[in-house]
């Protein structure tokens, strides 16, 4: 009967340890989201969407930083997505054990956790010293580089996860190679692929250090995707670090608007991945 | 709960099995050498599953492969439509012979061998997509139909796997939400409706209720008028009352091949009398 005392009392002491544990993780978690509304939440008003970013000393918006952060997380979605799609697919559906697909796997893997610094300042040596000046398109393709490592990944992890019977049943009417991928893999795998492209954006859209060195910043509305342009994360870097009371506003109010487009996508992406589970 | 088991009982494995076919011997002009296997072997890397198979598959009728687990009758099956391709290491020698053709030759074009030789899986492997998709796409693969013919094909598909009347009214659903048993009928519907010459089952029922199995017997009994069947079994009463020929297949060899009735009631290897009748396997 000790025996089973003991155990008793071991079980409520871990279990007591692993929910503090929990707790502590979470904790930090609350804080940072407390923090991000009750100093951002003010700042959130139409003037943020609508007017640009400030000169010191006057009030304004973000207008022009939002658009920029739209436009370069879009074009390196756009970008990135195919290049991570069909690499993957590479390496699910023809490298498999090929050494080739090794040394691609392994790359990506550390190209996967390579610091974004380190990336932001790769385009800047690669675009922004030959082009001579920054720009919004050396911005996306930092962005792009980020995008692709993730994208490669959850397409192989997705892809990998389509039972083999399912090719052979497609393979056994001749079907092609390409239309078996196609038709029957990438449909049975796109709800895990699709998951995958939304985490990425999420992760590109609070991507600072990249754009530091590319995009920099611009204080006007610019389209011109030669020229700099502004962004949030760049913009809330520079506004928080500055003694001006309304543009430590703006930035609280950026880093909320980001952190609620993240939250959003990833909600978007669970429930996606929900519904078309259900719809099967 | 007694309806499996008297089912079981009506379809003893002993002489005297009632059997759809004439009773007696076959007619020899019946029976045409669809499929020749001519000294077949088969190397998983440097291990030889099979040894030197031969044995042909006729025209209208349904061979059953038994034997033990391991014994090379899933392998002989695969290598009648080439699948093991897929998989780098795996070889096959020998001869395989559809109408006169060898499809072992290198340089063939592996669909059209494929579209003349369907398979159906031992789990159901419907596709990710409608009811009528998941036919449509064999028939895509070949021929650019218009939309009503197309219909017309998928429907006498259905109607040939006996399904059409549990799932005419939703054919835009999603293949996936069927039962298991219709799963595999609808399986078996996407192979048909290719058109094939041979129909290669793997195991079709063991994943099925027997409810499900029965109707699968019954599905392989009508298809038998239009198709060379070869079907591969771990139920001996399902090979019994399926099949008209069977080829007990033990280590990679073929230790007996006859037809059915005849394996099952006087077979003339030992071994295959012990596994037949439970002795080991």
């Amino acid at each position: 009967m000790p025996v089973y005392a003991r155990r008793r009392a071991v079980n409520l002491v871990v279990t007591g340890l692993s929910v503090l544990a929990t707790g502590f993780g979470l904790l930090w978690l609350v804080l940072v989201l407390a923090t991000l509304i009750v100093n951002g939440l003010p700042a959130i008003t139409p003037t943020l969407f609508l007017a640009n970013t400030p000169p010191p000393g006057s009030s304004g918006g973000l207008a022009n930083a939002i658009f920029g952060s739209l436009i370069m997380t879009a074009i390196a979605t756009a970008v990135g997505t195919p290049a991570g799609i069909l690499a993957g697919t590479y390496l699910a559906e023809y490298g498999r054990s090929a050494r080739l697909a090794e040394v691609v796997r392994f790359v990506n893997d550390v190209l996967l956790s390579a610091p974004s610094i380190i990336i932001g300042l790769f385009v800047y040596q690669a675009m922004v010293v030959p082009m001579g000046h920054f720009s919004a398109w050396a911005g996306a393709m930092a962005l792009a580089i980020i995008v692709i490592p993730v994208v490669v990944r959850t397409t192989e992890d997705m892809l990998s996860l389509v039972p083999t019977a399912l090719r052979e049943a497609a393979v056994a009417l001749g079907a092609p190679k390409w239309k078996v991928i196609v038709l029957v893999a990438y449909r049975a795998a796109v709800q895990g692929m699709l998951t995958g492209v939304m985490l990425a954006v999420a992760r590109i859209a609070g991507e600072t250090a990249p754009l530091l060195f590319t995009a920099l910043n611009d204080q006007f509305w610019s389209a011109d995707l030669d020229r700099p342009m502004a962004n949030l994360p760049v913009v809330i870097f520079q506004f928080a670090m500055s003694p001006y009371g309304d543009w430590q506003r703006l930035a609280w109010g950026g880093a909320l608007l980001i952190t609620a487009a993240i939250l959003c996508l990833n909600i978007a992406a669970r429930l996606f991945a929900a519904w078309s589970s259900f719809k099967r | 709960m007694s309806a499996p088991v008297a089912r079981y009982s009506t379809y003893p494995i002993q002489p005297g099995l009632p059997r759809d076919t004439s009773p007696g011997p076959e007619p020899a002009p019946a029976r045409a050498e669809k499929v020749q296997i001519r000294d077949v072997s088969f190397f998983y890397g440097k291990y030889q599953a099979l040894k030197g198979i031969s044995l042909p598959l006729y025209d209208r009728r349904v061979t059953a492969f038994i034997g033990p687990s391991g014994c090379g009758k899933s392998t002989l099956l695969r290598i009648l439509n080439r699948i093991y391709e897929l998989y780098p290491n795996q070889t096959a020698t020998g001869e395989v012979l559809v109408d006169g053709e060898n499809i072992l030759m290198p340089g063939l074009d592996l669909n059209l061998v494929r579209a003349k030789i369907g398979m159906v899986f031992q789990k159901p492997t419907p596709f990710p997509m409608s009811i009528y998709d998941n036919i449509a796409f064999g028939i895509r693969l070949y021929r650019k139909l218009p939309k009503s013919e197309l219909d017309d094909r998928v429907e006498s598909a259905l109607r040939r796997a006996a399904l059409w009347d549990e799932v005419s009214s939703k054919l835009r659903g999603s293949g996936l939400g069927l039962s298991g048993g219709q799963q595999q009928r609808l399986c078996i519907a996407r192979a048909i409706a290719v058109e094939p010459e041979v129909l290669l089952l793997d195991e079709p029922a063991s994943a099925l209720d027997p409810i499900s199995t029965q109707r699968i017997e019954e599905l392989i009994a009508e298809l038998k008028s239009d198709y060379c069947i070869a079907l591969v079994t771990h139920n001996m009463q399902q090979a019994a009352r399926s099949s008209d020929y069977t080829a007990f297949l033990y280590l990679g060899e073929l230790a007996e091949f006859d037809e059915t009735e005849r394996i099952f009631t006087h077979p003339r290897v030992k071994r295959t009398e012990d596994y037949i009748t439970g002795r080991f396997g």
